[in-house]
């Protein structure tokens, strides 16, 4: 059963649409203040928002007529600071969401759900006593342990150092494989939604961007605010000029003559924003023989180098377009094999596919 | 020493007590976790009696209570007597003027509580009763005991307002800190100080009993 979720709001602004597949993780992903604790807290019940539509499968939680409260949704929650009980322990934090079930049989549960979130011999400490990744472990135990069919996770990785994080992203993929729940994850940290998720939302001042596949999302943004917000340098506008015999998309970029596919949906001379990755740019040396068969040939000047951890950064000035910088990123061994100087030429290369053409508009999901 | 001021004032803190505690826990609470436009004006409403002089307070009252109005009326056709000089009357007083000293340390207490706290017990399913008992008042337990000692030592101690709506009848309305007054007056000055060491010892024994079981509280809980 997919959750499906129609949310419209002002103050916080909220124009939202999306669709939660069964079984998989979906990353809210948004700048702070973009939104994304208020959609979340809408899906709990715990925002009344002014339109909502939330629906798990054919189980309505929020309509014109039915607000359901939070304690009635199949729901867990394990907020950015956790909410743990601080006058139970850890035993008593995640047999406090086994209440429906008879007194005799939550002991037993919530050391059950304790195991599974590895907090196993921490049954008797209270969250005080407990470092930030084991009280995240516990709300996690106490927020699997209702069995929900849906788990909210606000920001959980936030508030622990990094090598705890790295071990908790771990475990909660595994613990994943092991439940297969339907989880929203809300996060600001692009890498950590790339890492988690299977699916993708992406958010701005409270609006949908783009949703869809991880990877997809991740290559092909559908706008500019999206290409933003995915941090993508490589961002340029050219004139659609037609089409060529194949069926790929003619587009004029200064002096140069790019092919891309698929072609926009546009008229012939409308200007058209593209985007290319920087890892998508492939460098070629004046001095390699190279082919008719490359893609898209740009000759440029390197302006800058600038190595960042096991990566180079290089910007090209395009031929023709000195106001323009592209950037790309190669791993710092091969530009150790063949340095590059500032001002030496070179030629960039794009395939068709990945040049992916922009909407101005937010995209909504079909 | 006036054992029957003595025991009229214990009367009257515990059933100031009693009554007051409850309201105040819900009025408190619900201050505690909502906003709306007017709430300054409510809060100072209930904090008014920490900064006008009990003769104030004890006016308005006796204006209220007395034949005059129409509520003072239709409580004498009710019970037969005047509220005004009865110690139904200073029980009102009390209540009225021990607000701000219920209300507001069990307002910072489950003001204290935190936002996710909150919302964690009803992601756990518990309904608002649930959550009532098995997490915000264990949480909230410091200030709603700091609030009942200082009602009822405070309930033990006020003068001012008492003497204003209750007068000084024996057995009706003459509290402790009224017989010792009483007793400076005439000089008897070895009834009033053991009066008024006893006042201090049952008050100095509450605060520290209540300050003690907060910390104890505190410290079983690391704080939070």
């Amino acid at each position: 059963m997919n959750l499906s979720v129609a949310i419209r709001h002002e103050g916080p602004l909220l124009d939202f649409a999306a669709e939660l597949p069964e079984g998989r993780i979906t990353a809210l992903v948004g700048p702070s203040g973009s939104g994304k604790t208020s959609i979340l807290h809408a899906i709990a019940g715990l925002l009344r928002v002014r339109h909502a539509r939330i629906r798990l499968g054919e189980a309505v939680w929020d309509d014109e007529r039915v607000h359901l409260p939070t304690r009635l949704r199949p729901i867990g929650l394990v907020s950015q600071h956790y909410g743990l009980f601080p006058h139970l322990t850890a035993q008593g934090n995640v047999e406090m969401s086994l209440t429906h079930l008879p007194n005799g049989q939550r002991r037993e549960r919530a050391r059950h759900y304790l195991a599974l979130a590895r907090v196993e011999g921490l049954e008797g400490r209270y969250p005080h006593e407990l470092s930030g990744g084991q009280r995240q472990r516990v709300a996690l135990a106490r927020a699997i342990a209702r069995d929900p069919q849906l788990l909210l996770l606000d920001e959980p990785f936030s508030a622990v150092d990094r090598s705890t994080r790295q071990r908790l992203y771990i475990e909660l993929r595994r613990l994943h494989a092991e439940l297969r729940t339907t989880i929203l994850l809300v996060t600001h940290d692009l890498d950590e939604a790339a890492r988690m998720a299977d699916h993708l939302v992406l958010l701005r001042h409270g609006q949908l961007l783009q949703a869809g596949p991880t990877a997809a999302v991740l290559a092909r943004p559908a706008s500019v605010s999206a290409a933003r917000l995915l941090d993508i340098p490589n961002v340029f506008a050219g004139e659609f000029i037609g089409t060529d015999a194949e069926g790929a998309a003619l587009l004029n970029w200064g002096a140069h003559r790019l092919r891309l596919t698929p072609a926009p949906d546009v008229a012939v001379g409308t200007a058209v924003r593209w985007a290319v990755l920087p890892s998508n740019l492939l460098l070629v040396r004046p001095d390699k023989p190279w082919g008719e068969h490359l893609e898209n040939p740009i000759p440029g000047r390197v302006c800058e180098v600038l190595e960042l951890g096991g990566e180079a950064l290089v910007w090209v000035v395009p031929d023709g377009l000195p106001e323009t910088r592209m950037q790309m990123r190669i791993p710092v061994r091969s530009l150790r094999r063949s340095p590059l100087q500032v001002g030496d030429p070179l030629t960039l290369c794009l395939r068709a596919a990945d040049i992916v053409p922009l909407a101005d508009a937010p995209a909504h999901e079909p | 020493m006036d054992w029957s001021a003595i025991a009229l004032s214990l009367r009257l803190a515990l059933a100031t007590l009693l009554i007051l505690l409850p309201l105040a826990l819900a009025v408190a609470r619900w201050l505690a976790v909502t906003s709306f436009k007017g709430k300054p004006w409510i809060e100072g409403l209930l904090a008014l009696p920490l900064v006008l002089p009990p003769t104030v307070i004890g006016y308005y009252l006796l204006v209220s209570m007395g034949r005059q109005t129409f509520f003072g009326q239709y409580y004498e056709r009710l019970v037969g007597h005047t509220l005004a000089f009865s110690f139904e009357g200073l029980v009102v007083a009390s209540i009225l003027f021990n607000i701000p000293f219920a209300v507001q340390p069990m307002q910072r207490a489950f003001a204290a509580i935190p936002r996710e706290v909150r919302e964690a017990a009803q992601c756990c399913g518990l309904t608002f009763w649930q959550a009532l008992l098995r997490i915000e008042l264990p949480l909230a337990w410091p200030g709603i005991l700091s609030a009942a000692v200082l009602t009822f030592a405070h309930t033990l101690g006020e003068f001012g307002v008492v003497l204003m709506v209750g007068g000084n009848i024996p057995g009706e309305t003459k509290t402790v800190a009224i017989a010792i007054y009483d007793r400076v007056q005439s000089f008897d000055t070895a009834s009033a100080g053991a009066m008024a060491l006893l006042l201090l010892v049952i008050s100095l024994v509450t605060i520290a009993v209540s300050y003690g079981l907060a910390e104890r509280l505190l410290k079983g809980r690391g704080g939070a």
